[in-house]
């Protein structure tokens, strides 16, 4: 059952399609880490996903260019990230509502909006979308070379946004700032940090990234749209950000071990036909539970995290 | 009436603003799929509510929505979300269809009717327990938790079937078919209209009692709205949390056991289109009130009884009850947020209530 552990071959395969299932994960997790240092809970990431999903169909379809569906995945997912912030920062909804609440929306809008703008079924596209190609002389490390460094477009997006993402949350001014007001706002704002503006750019942001996401799965795995096509990423997601304590790395770490216990289970599925398929789908589900259940200790969010910042009752 | 007064009472109304909103938007996504909007709504209720049949089929339809908007609505007032209705429908009908398919015949009718519902209300207790005692115990979030133990449920069930359930020679995962005597009766004429309907609009009636009047809905209310008065008044924050929790999955339980023996007959794999989501949506139109949820669960089971209707007459396709759905959630969202505030100037002026939704403070405290 697990020989393909030993047989380099078979396991740099196994890691390499473990890597590509956590990809989409992995964008929502680091966007949603940059909401949630903030001070804004994101549980809309899930929603996010799929309507970046959608646009990145619609876009590559009307255009045939994959850029094109990327470039209106992010500002599909700006423009959730635009309404989250307008809801839950300015007019102090609760966060969690109104991230659910996109979330819902997203589900029932995009599967009408795919028959709407593909009449002859979106999961009979073929879209043109971004394909994987080898780094000069870094495809050449054995063993390694394969799994990281023959990979599509967006996946090197994806490695250079948590660098970014590390280098700006722990070693920058911008990120210093990032941090308080996710902490303490009040502190920050009266240190002179513009609160308000940096709350909506950070979940305007992280929404963007998010959308990535489900772009990824469009335009990198499946070449195709079909309803709910994201299947709880976002909600796995965002058990990898608790996970990863909040610190974007860690979080794709997390996601790592989700993309490869999902990997195992899609294996085994085609391995083990005696066992039911289904008891493997629920895998990678239940190792998410058991890892934000068992592997966490005490955590410490970011203390202001869903809560409302007013100035004049400070 | 003072404009004051006016604005309170036009914010009282926010459910219904919502709809309206969501119509309206609605109706340019019909526009936008080449038909006639009000020829689409029109369509729309003469087949989910001004036609015996539609009409019956809508009140099937809000069967479950109801049950497990309930199932949202009471751990919610008490400030816990509880959005793995989905995963405790699966387990309620799992349990309820394994004591409906091998109960003794000789227990009479009645009583394995009575024994096959409460299964399933244990069923989905049982699966409601662990995202409400990891939350109590653990502090581990009940949102993520009891979303992801959805995917779990609806996908176990479905390996159980295929495993020891699982009709012979069937094309796809479903059971054999349960007994005639142990189903629910028929009260509308050449209908499925099942008395489970009855059931779970006196539920939802007796719910908006019990939470307004009774220990156990003080208890909820206290818990959701200062956590910290309740511990200080002797309410056990961690028995109320884990009791409306196991109420709510005893509830969506409830509905997975009557679609089964109210509807199908038979446990199918993936039988639910998304109750969980459903029965969420609900809840936040019906300001987490359970009388109201009666109305806000018939609006969606009329648009999704009329959808076929609608897309025979203009040719729109029934997942257009599905966007507009979503708009209404999005616009009950934006109402919430837009929530009236009366100028005060004070800067200690106390926080406004969450009017109506959301209980303030989700926190344990220890």
């Amino acid at each position: 059952m697990f020989n393909f552990l030993f047989d380099a071959h078979q396991l740099s395969d196994f890691l390499g399609s473990g890597i590509g299932l956590s990809v989409p994960l992995i964008f929502a997790a680091v966007g949603g880490v940059i909401c949630e240092r903030a001070g804004v809970f994101n549980i809309a990431l899930e929603g996010q996903m799929l309507l970046g999903a959608l646009a990145a169909a619609v876009g590559a379809n009307l255009s045939g260019s994959a850029e094109v569906g990327l470039i209106s995945a992010v500002l599909t997912g700006a423009l959730s990230g635009v309404l989250l912030s307008i809801l839950g920062v300015s007019l102090r909804g609760n966060q969690i509502v109104i991230g659910l609440a996109i979330t819902l929306f997203a589900s029932g809008f995009t599967s009408f909006m795919s028959r709407v703008l593909f009449p002859e079924g979106a999961n009979s596209l073929r879209l043109d979308g971004f394909r994987p190609f080898g780094l000069p002389l870094l495809e050449n490390i054995p063993f390694f070379g394969k799994i990281l460094f023959q990979q599509d477009a967006l996946f090197y997006l994806m490695l250079i946004l948590v660098a970014v993402t590390m280098f700006v949350i722990y070693r920058t001014q911008l990120g210093l700032s990032i941090r308080a007001i996710g902490e303490n706002p009040g502190a920050a704002d009266t240190a002179g940090v513009p609160v308000m503006l940096l709350r909506y750019s950070c979940v305007i942001a992280g929404s963007a990234i998010a959308a990535i996401g489900g772009a990824y799965i469009v335009l990198a795995q499946v070449f195709l749209f079909s309803d709910n096509i994201t299947a709880g990423k976002g909600f796995i997601a965002l058990g990898a950000i608790v996970l990863g304590r909040w610190n974007p790395l860690f979080a794709t770490l997390a996601c790592l071990l989700f993309g490869v216990f999902d990997a195992l289970q899609l294996r085994m599925q085609a391995t083990q036909p005696d066992i039911p398929a289904q008891l493997f789908a629920a895998m990678p589900y239940v190792i998410s539970i058991l890892a934000f259940v068992g592997l966490i200790g005490l955590v410490h969010p970011p203390a202001a995290g869903g809560k409302h910042y007013d100035r004049e009752v400070r | 009436m003072t404009l004051d007064h006016f604005v309170r009472w036009m914010y009282a109304l926010k459910g219904l603003w919502a709809v309206v909103a969501a119509l309206i938007v609605g109706a340019f996504l019909v526009v936008l799929a080449g038909a006639n909007p009000l020829e689409a709504y029109a369509a729309l209720l003469r087949g989910g509510l001004f036609d015996y049949y539609g009409f019956a089929n809508a009140l099937v339809r809000l069967c479950p929505i109801l049950l497990v908007s309930l199932a949202v609505i009471i751990p919610l007032r008490a400030g816990f979300f509880n959005i793995g209705g989905e995963g405790q429908v699966y387990v309620g009908a799992l349990f309820g269809t394994v004591a409906a398919l091998y109960l003794p015949q000789a227990i009479p009718a009645v009583i394995r009717l009575v024994l096959i519902c409460l299964s399933g209300a244990v069923g989905g207790a049982l699966w409601a327990l662990i995202p409400a005692v990891l939350k109590v115990y653990r502090g581990t979030n009940e949102i993520i938790t009891s979303l992801l133990l959805s995917y779990v449920g609806a996908n176990v069930v479905g390996g159980i079937i295929h495993v020891y359930l699982m009709e012979p020679g069937a094309p796809y995962p479903y059971t054999r078919e349960i007994p005639f005597d142990a189903t629910l009766p028929i009260f509308l004429p050449r209908t499925e209209a099942h008395i489970g309907i009855l059931i779970a609009v006196a539920l939802a009636l007796i719910f908006g009692t019990v939470m307004k009047r009774s220990t156990f809905g003080l208890s909820v209310e206290t818990v959701g709205h200062n956590p910290v008065a309740a511990a200080y008044a002797g309410v056990s924050i961690r028995q109320t949390a884990i009791s409306a929790f196991v109420i709510g999955g005893a509830l969506a339980g409830l509905a997975g056991i009557f679609e089964v023996v109210g509807v199908k007959y038979r446990l199918f794999d993936h039988f639910s289109p998304g109750y969980g989501f459903q029965g969420a949506i609900v809840a936040f139109l019906a300001g987490l009130n359970p009388r109201t949820a009666i109305f806000a669960a018939m609006f969606l089971a009329v648009l999704q009884a009329g959808a076929g209707s609608m897309q025979r007459a203009v040719g729109v396709d029934t997942m257009m009850v599905g966007a507009l759905q979503g708009l209404v959630v999005l616009f009950v969202a934006v109402g919430l947020a837009f929530r009236y505030r009366p100028r005060v100037i004070t800067a200690s002026a106390p926080q406004t209530p969450a009017v109506g939704i959301v209980p303030a403070n989700s926190k344990v405290p220890e």
